[in-house]
């Protein structure tokens, strides 16, 4: 028996067994695959949670549901992998033997990594909207809280989700605005990067819409602590910002395996071939979504549209033939911009986010860089096509090369 | 493409002045650029563009958080050295392109 295994059992790791299970004979082909909780969350879910739009139980189902028959499932956390000799162990001291390995383990929240911010105000006034747990814990504060300086903040890049702070905002001005208290908040987005979004285009669109929104924008501010006592973020260069809440996305980083185990960048990403997604130090290694350092977006779409790359990449490399997918970076992301409308972005690693229309040209039904009511429909579709058809691997009308068809070249 | 003279050379710079071949850098170009930063090198900051100049000839995306791993300096000292935009800054001076945060 001949084996794979898969360590991560979040949205790539499912994507990946539930396709191998299918391509591949039972009885040539072991698959297993690890992770070290048994709960799967909906992770874009968690960005509603806050303003009492969806509930935990939106958001979690038993990861157990989406694992395929045949195959072998092992609750575990991963110590470290030995690739030398083509095996991985697992906290206790037992390993499993592979022949081919796909590393999906995701990248992390690490507030221990800031000084201050895992400190006194840490879910009293200070939250995070990327774990559950931050997501709640705000939630009940935004429930009782009479208004003051909201502000959100970018630790440090990259991070997942990209889009997803400026999704926060504007659904934070939506709520406020219904509660009938929004001139008692005042709203400010403190960035490293030196505006909205890095590209271009799409910058100059999301720039105008917080303006539309009075919502305030601190660029290149890259936080070094945060003072608890008088409820500051200060930066490197010591400028200061002050806030009555704090809302963050802290620095991101890889598992600790990865740097046990020798593979990865500072940051803990394993060093990948960002076309054949396949390791960049040994032959039988690859890499799926967030784990991978590619120069894209870290989302659950790069994850599916990567998936089929792989997929027929690591067929070839079985079969001993050369790896001939390619993938492009494609990433696709729907912007819920609050009152019920959304923005989407499509882009890879070539071409920045332009504006036109999806996924068929001139028709749609989504606005690429509009904000529009359809786009926003696109987003709360996401989470049934997420349980229900990427999860399990199966294929999206939607072709995992980016085109250009449909889209405006615009010039300056 | 423009071209401008630093340190008596004609060299081919981008729209945003950073130059096109890594290839032409000297130290004296080094020192040129960086008196139009108004930053004068002393050898700490040689040793800062030295790190990233391999750093981007390795293919490895440089961050701010690398300098700060990088055992020269850290974080709040690479800000002093090249104050306001450090990694762009000392990017440009230091001949290599412009770092791009990919999202
Ligand atoms: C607030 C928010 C909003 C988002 N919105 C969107 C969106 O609108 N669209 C979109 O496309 N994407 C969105 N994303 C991003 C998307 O959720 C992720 O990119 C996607 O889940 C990545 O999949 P992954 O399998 O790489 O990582 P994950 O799904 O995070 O899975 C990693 C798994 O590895 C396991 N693991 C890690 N280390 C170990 C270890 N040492 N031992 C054992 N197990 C381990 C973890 O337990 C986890 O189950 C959002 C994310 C957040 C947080």
């Amino acid at each position: 028996m001949k084996k794979i295994l898969i360590l991560g059992g979040g949205t790539a790791g499912t994507i990946m067994v539930n396709k191998l299970r299918k391509a591949l004979e039972r009885e040539e082909w072991e698959i297993t695959i690890v992770d070290q909780h048994r709960t799967h969350y909906y992770q874009p879910g968690f960005l509603f949670i806050p303003f009492d739009i969806y509930t935990r139980h939106d958001v979690v189902k038993p990861k157990g549901d989406f694992f395929p028959a045949g195959v072998n499932v092992v609750y575990a956390a991963i110590d470290r992998i030995e690739a030398d000799r083509n095996r991985v162990h697992l906290e206790g001291g037992t390993f499993l033997q592979y022949d081919f390995l796909i590393i999906a383990t995701g990248t992390q929240t690490r507030p221990d990594q800031t000084p201050g911010l895992k400190d006194a105000l840490w879910y009293k006034e200070i939250f995070d909207f990327y774990t559950i747990e931050g997501a709640v814990a705000l939630r009940d504060f935004f429930r009782k809280w009479e208004g003051g300086r909201l502000v959100m903040n970018i630790a440090d890049l990259p991070y997942k989700c990209p889009v997803a702070p400026l999704e926060f905002i504007f659904l934070a001005d939506a709520y406020f605005t219904k509660k009938g208290m929004r001139d008692k908040v005042d709203i400010t987005y403190v960035t490293p990067l030196p505006g909205a979004f890095t590209k271009p285009v799409a910058t100059r669109m999301l720039s105008e819409l917080l303006q539309e929104k009075n919502i305030h924008i601190v660029p290149e501010f890259y936080l070094e602590r945060i003072d608890n006592e008088n409820k500051k973020l200060i930066s490197y260069d010591e400028q200061e910002v002050p806030f009555d809440v704090l809302a963050i996305v802290p620095l991101n980083m890889g598992s600790d395996m990865i740097a046990r185990s020798g593979l990865g960048d500072d940051l803990n990403y394993v060093l990948t071939d960002k076309h054949t997604l396949r390791s960049e130090k040994y032959e039988n290694i690859f890499v799926l979504g967030d784990a991978a350092n590619l120069p894209t977006s870290k989302a659950g779409s790069v994850a599916h549209f990567s998936a089929e790359i792989l997929f027929e990449n690591l067929m070839s490399a079985i079969e001993g033939r050369p790896l001939l997918a390619k993938f492009d970076g494609h990433a696709n992301c729907y912007i819920e911009t609050g009152f019920g409308k959304g923005s989407l972005i499509d882009f890879n690693y070539e071409t920045e986010p332009l504006p036109g229309t999806f996924p068929l040209p001139g028709v749609g039904p989504f606005g690429l860089l509009k904000n529009t009511k359809m786009n926003h429909y696109g987003k709360v579709l996401f989470r049934w096509i997420y349980w229900h058809i990427l999860l399990k691997g199966k294929e999206l009308p939607v072709e995992a090369e980016m085109t250009m068809a449909g889209k405006k070249l615009w010039k300056f | 493409m423009a071209t401008k003279t630093f340190a008596g050379k004609i060299i081919e710079i981008n729209e945003e002045g950073y130059l096109v071949n890594a290839s032409e850098w000297t130290p004296d170009v080094a020192k040129e650029i960086a008196a139009e930063e108004g930053i004068e090198l002393t050898d700490l900051h040689f040793r800062v563009l030295d790190f990233i100049r391999d750093k981007a000839g390795s293919g490895v995306a440089l961050t701010i958080r690398s300098i700060g791993n990088s055992g020269i300096i850290d974080i709040k000292q690479f800000y002093q050295l090249f104050p306001g935009g450090p990694l762009k800054k000392a990017s440009r001076i230091a001949g290599i392109k412009k770092p791009s945060s990919c999202v």
